[in-house]
């Protein structure tokens, strides 16, 4: 099952490379990964994105917490959670028509055109990665220039919180 | 002294004293020689030096395991840095607290190819429980003390702190904190009275136990506790090998060492038992054998302090996370006053059963050989010293005869790579066990292969004066190599054949030890009763042994423990 992970850990040089290398060694995979500082700026939050059976995300769970810098960590799908990525696309529109098509599927998306070229614009847009992954879908694949994609954030619903 | 300045090298030393260091296993190079200058001007801590960067590790490892203390090297960058990994990895595995400080390049060249730079930091984080690069010599006092911290608390480990030049040449306010708190790292873990209830329940409702303990227990310190517990509850015991000496091996309760090479008797109890307690143990594949087919009928009880050895190679039915002592002294409070037992007459049913089991003598070897039998020295060897030696190995066949046949009744006592399965660990890990144990018989037991991995530390030896008696079975063969190119490859004998092996008396006395060669089973009590009464000499013993001989008994690669091959010997007999 995919499983979305919270993770506070120590803002210190090398805390991230001992997740990822975590990660490698002991072969689990990571779908995704976001990180930056807090409010805090002593510890940073990270969002890790894991797919695998039970046994194996209670083993990653826990190695993760073994970790010296690793403050503390939530699944964050034991729970209600929010999860949002920001996506950045790129896509061509050499012609008035194609313009309009994109426009309006950016409005459907609720999606925003924060740069226009001769013929291109650059959209952006937020929201689960399913969204994302649709609004994709929803383009001809030839007018897509590139695709820059956060990775996922994830929060938890309601007073619950994940903090130092 | 309070509020003056040092130069970043002496409070280097001086933390490790506040630490209550005794030696400090090295080897020195250009970054770290202001270390050394502080060394040169202090007497607290004694400096071993070694021969080789990896012998520094193992030396501070076999410290660590013959004493319960940390174990302290200090090495230089780059080579110095690398040549300590296998050490590190060897201590990582077999959850060793230790402390190893490598030299760096001066910070401002970090990252630029510098002379002898290499990212010990990255190269060690795999093998490490924590590491740490110190940027501010402000921040050296309180890094090495997290660094003692974390190696000795919860799950030991061996820590790792890269300090470039600059910090030790830059000067700061030496205060070393009394203690140290750090918020994304608390070993302090609390014991849950409701696994307890349900432990206590589950022991009490067992008609075939069995107690299989582990490392954990004489790293916890949880000996006292451990015996306590088997006796309360007269339930058979087998320990893996890297507990060996928790509880004693000669007690009627103890069926030996489990897994690959245990005994008949401890894999057939662990295959048929109902109520497994794990100990301090790790589910090792070496002693599970193979996952499908371990322990099929039994509920598992597992008492561990990492959450994240509970459940990984074997669901466990109750956890009880925790130091060994707390816990087991929790269940026999529990027990005590529980007021119950476990059924008596399935108990002795149940050892009635093990004694069949134990009945086939499953160490039998054949005794009339002309050639000397490796288990034979061993056995003597256990004779001789009393069996108060400490004991450490190399890796192979020499190393499962000392386990099987060296009757260790006390902990830290038996010195052996159990995780990493390092070849060249045995000799530097008896140097550091010496040390520690200045006026006890400690004993090197390696073969002609392994020992010819770290050989260059009989200059230590003799530097120092360790009169530590080296047991070599020589076989003349990567034996285990052989043993299983043998069994498993048609007896195709690809490169485990040993030419050109040295005349080890000479190579021994050329160190200036005393060497002695033993070619005849009759000349083996007088050669060690010889070899002991040296007191004063490191004694390096070449024991010429039966080339073809075989660990038996043996749980090959993807069998169950009911599986067990039994020695050609048994089976003709
Ligand atoms: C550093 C290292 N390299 C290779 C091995 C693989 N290995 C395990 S046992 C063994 C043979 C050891 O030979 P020897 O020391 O003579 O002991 P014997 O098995 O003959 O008793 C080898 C090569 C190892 N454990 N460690």
């Amino acid at each position: 099952m995919r499983h979305t992970i919270s993770i506070l850990l120590e803002n210190e040089a090398g805390a991230l490379s001992r997740v990822a290398g975590l990660f490698s060694a002991r072969g689990y995979n990571i779908e995704s990964l976001t990180v930056a500082p807090t409010e805090d700026p002593s510890a940073s939050r990270m969002t890790l994105v894991t797919r695998g059976p039970d046994e194996v995300i209670e083993q990653i769970t826990k190695q993760l917490n073994k970790l010296v810098d690793v403050i503390k960590l939530n699944d964050l799908t034991e729970g209600a959670h929010i999860e949002r990525e920001l996506m950045l696309v790129k896509i061509q529109v050499s012609t008035a028509k194609e313009r309009e098509e994109i426009k309006h599927l950016v409005e459907i998306f609720r999606g925003k055109i924060i740069d226009v070229g001769d013929t291109n614009y650059t959209v952006e847009m937020t929201g689960t990665g399913d969204k994302l992954d649709a609004f994709i879908k929803s383009i001809e694949s030839a007018q897509i220039l590139e695709v820059v994609r956060s990775g996922v954030l994830g929060i938890a619903r309601g007073s619950k919180s994940l903090q130092v | 002294m309070a509020n003056k300045e040092m130069l970043g090298a002496d409070i280097l030393v001086n933390a490790l004293a506040a630490e209550n260091v005794e030696y400090l296993f090295g080897y020195p190079g250009g970054v770290v020689l202001h270390i050394y200058d502080a060394i040169f001007k202090q007497d607290k801590i004694e400096h071993i030096l070694v021969r080789h960067e990896q012998a520094a590790v193992h030396a501070a490892d076999g410290y660590a395991r013959s004493t319960g203390k940390p174990g302290v090297a200090l090495v230089t960058s780059g080579p110095g840095a690398t040549n300590t990994i296998t050490g590190i990895a060897t201590a990582y595995m077999d959850s060793i607290p230790m402390v190893i400080i490598t030299g760096q390049v001066h910070s401002t060249l970090i990252g630029n190819d510098a002379f002898q730079e290499v990212d010990a930091v990255g190269i060690s984080r795999p093998c490490v429980k924590h590491n740490f690069l110190v940027k501010d010599v402000k921040k050296l006092a309180s890094t090495i003390k997290k660094a003692f911290y974390i190696a000795t608390t919860g799950r030991p480990g061996p820590v790792l702190i890269d300090v470039p030049k600059d910090v030790t040449t830059e000067m700061a306010v030496f205060e070393y904190p009394e203690t140290i708190e750090m918020r994304s790292y608390n070993p302090v873990v609390t014991v849950n009275s409701e696994q307890i209830r349900q432990a206590i329940e589950l022991i009490l409702s067992a008609k075939r136990p069995v107690i299989y303990s582990g490392g954990g227990v004489i790293l916890g310190n949880g000996v006292k506790e451990l015996i306590e517990f088997t006796r309360l509850l007269s339930f058979p015991i087998t320990q893996t090998m890297m507990g060996l000496g928790a509880y004693p091996a000669t007690d009627s309760q103890s069926l030996g060492m489990l897994g690959m090479h245990g005994t008949y008797e401890a894999n057939m109890a662990m295959h048929g038992c109902d109520v497994l307690i794990a100990i301090g143990a790790r589910f090792d594949d070496r002693v599970t054998g193979e996952l499908e087919k371990f322990c099929p009928q039994a509920k598992v009880i597992h008492l561990d302090i990492d959450p994240a050895s509970i459940s990984k190679n074997v669901k466990v039915d109750i956890p009880l996370l925790g130091t060994v002592p707390e816990v087991l002294q929790e269940l026999i409070n529990g027990l005590n006053a529980s007021g119950r037992q476990a059924s008596s007459k399935d108990l002795t049913e149940w050892w009635g059963q093990i004694d069949t089991w134990r009945s086939t003598d499953c160490l039998r070897y054949n005794r009339k050989s002309d050639l000397i039998k490796p288990q034979y020295v061993i056995e003597k060897l256990y004779e001789v010293t009393k069996g108060e030696a400490f004991i450490a190995s190399d890796v192979g066949q020499h190393q499962m005869f000392a386990a099987q046949f060296y009757k260790f009744d006390k902990p830290r006592r038996w010195l052996s790579s159990g995780g990493l399965g390092t070849m060249g660990f045995g000799l530097p890990a008896a140097m550091g066990a010496q040390f520690a144990h200045p006026n006890e018989s400690v004993v090197c037991i390696t073969g002609e292969a392994s020992i010819q991995m770290c050989i260059q530390e009989l200059s230590t030896c003799k530097q120092f004066d360790l009169p530590i008696k080296i047991i070599m079975l020589n076989n003349g063969f990567l034996g285990m190599v052989r043993q299983w190119q043998e069994m498993f490859y048609g007896k195709r004998y690809s490169q485990s054949y040993v030419k050109a092996l040295p005349d080890f008396v000479k190579l021994a006395e050329s160190y200036g030890h005393v060497g002695m060669r033993i070619e005849k089973p009759s000349d083996v009590v007088g050669a060690l009763k010889e070899g002991f009464a040296i007191k004063d000499r490191l004694v390096f013993m070449d024991f010429v042994i039966d080339p073809t001989e075989n660990v038996y008994p043996m749980v090959a690669a993807g069998k169950g423990h009911n599986e067990m091959v039994l020695s050609p010997e048994m089976e003709s007999a």
